[in-house]
């Protein structure tokens, strides 16, 4: 009840694993752990889609759909009809950037 | 004919680990959102120190904060700072639309004459900058090898010591201060609409109106993202339905208590608690973009989920209200 998360897109298929410990490394939550013979998936449940282990997964055992989870860029692009689907923080005109939102990502390192 | 060789000219800029008065500023002009986008660095190589070809490089994005924050924590480290053109956007952001990504890491290694400065091969990176940076595709490419530093530009000098992060360097947190400083935008985004808002209400039915626009304008900018983890379900949406029904009580109270029919209190009861608590959860579901946590997936579902039962409570509290109005002006009750 009341709780959209309990899914996501994140696939793991420890067969095609090479133990390099590289997704529990970029995991910012945790969700993988380096196991004995293979990456385990510990918290599936905590992904927010980033993409960091997907992207730097050697051998194609991580998929994941990634994306930005931001109800306001989501609703824009569904009233502007337009399919990008991320936000306005700075956009692809570097002379004509566009007043970012108000984002919490916005001040990591 | 004379040789041509061609050697790439190595440009590198001075930097120091000083954050002056001018930075800090800077800083809080950021935090208010005040040209938002044009918080930045010039893209390029720095030297910080008195770094040797054996250097370590370090790499971040040109958003002042992102800069600032990288380059306080190396005081002491003789090192090379590469900054990549994310166009004034941190590096999580940028990471995740691709602008801190492999593409403009190899291209800003080249522009900048990198290969000539130092003799190894080796970068760190924040460990952010992997969901836009491919590490094995790098080495691929161009030979060079990523590490993924902590999390936090904070933890690096410990981090230095073993080359080796801890747990908890490798978490990305969101704790009260690190909601807390997100107040200020977040006033600055909504604080227009609520000033018209709550001008229009005051001028067609009076202060508490407007009074209770200013407690929805607060609560959905500044009291959620302080109080966020601990109010009661998961879901955006329910926290702020949650939050804004308790906030509404003592309207609902003031009315109850105050003079008039039952069909007039309960009219005027009804619109408090149908119209408000709506526009907070819908703030407070806009809230999700601003956390460290949120899915696409499970953002989208929210958005099927609560968008239509949010409007059509709307709508009934505005309803209740013009009722209440028009028989107001027409003396039936």
């Amino acid at each position: 009840m009341f709780n959209s998360y309990k899914e996501n897109t994140l696939k793991y298929d420890p067969e095609e694993c090479i133990n390099c410990g590289m997704c529990s490394k970029v995991c910012p939550h945790g969700v993988f752990a380096k196991g004995e013979k293979a990456a385990v998936l510990v918290n599936k449940e905590a992904c927010m889609e980033c993409g960091a282990c997907f992207l730097n997964c050697p051998t194609e055992a991580i998929e994941v759909d990634s994306g930005v989870g931001c109800a306001s860029a989501m609703i824009r692009a569904a009233l502007t009809g337009s399919k990008e689907v991320t936000c306005d923080s700075g956009s692809a005109d570097a002379d004509k950037p566009l007043e970012a939102p108000a984002c919490g990502r916005n001040d990591k390192t | 004919m004379a040789e041509n060789i061609s050697v790439t000219e190595s440009q590198v800029t001075t930097a120091t680990s000083t954050i002056t008065f001018k930075n800090r500023l800077d800083h809080f002009l950021a935090r208010w959102g005040y040209r938002r986008a044009y918080h930045r660095v010039e893209p390029g190589l720095y030297a910080l120190g008195k770094p040797t070809p054996d250097s370590p490089v370090f790499v971040t994005a040109n958003y002042t904060l992102s800069f600032d924050a990288l380059r306080s924590n190396l005081k002491g480290v003789d090192c090379y700072i590469l900054v990549l053109d994310t166009m004034g956007i941190n590096v999580w952001c940028a990471a995740g639309k691709g602008t801190f990504g492999t593409e403009e890491l190899m291209n800003r290694i080249k522009a900048t004459g990198l290969e000539n400065v130092v003799s190894h091969r080796k970068m760190t990176l924040p460990q952010l900058g992997a969901a836009g940076v491919s590490a094995f595709s790098l080495k691929e490419w161009c030979g060079w090898q990523v590490e993924y530093g902590p999390v936090r530009a904070e933890d690096l000098p410990e981090y230095l010591k073993t080359h080796k992060a801890t747990p908890e360097m490798r978490r990305v947190r969101f704790g009260l201060w690190d909601r807390i400083v997100l107040i200020p935008v977040e006033l600055v985004a909504s604080f227009f609409i609520y000033a018209v808002v709550a001008v229009l209400l005051y001028l067609l039915m009076g202060p508490m109106a407007a009074l209770a626009a200013t407690v929805a304008f607060l609560a959905g900018t500044a009291l959620f993202p302080a109080l966020l983890p601990w109010l009661p379900t998961k879901d955006f949406s329910t926290k702020g339905f949650i939050l804004g029904f308790i906030l509404m009580l003592p309207f609902a109270a003031y009315v109850y208590l105050g003079e008039g029919t039952p069909v007039v209190k309960g009219l005027a009861i009804l619109s408090y608690m149908l119209t408000w608590p709506p526009v907070i959860a819908f703030m407070t579901l806009n809230f999700t973009g601003s956390t460290t946590f949120t899915s696409r997936t499970g953002v989208r579902k929210e958005i099927f989920r609560y968008i239509p039962f949010m409007a059509g409570m709307f709508v009934l509290g505005v309803l209740a209200n013009v009722i209440l109005e028009a028989a107001r002006l027409m003396k039936v009750i």
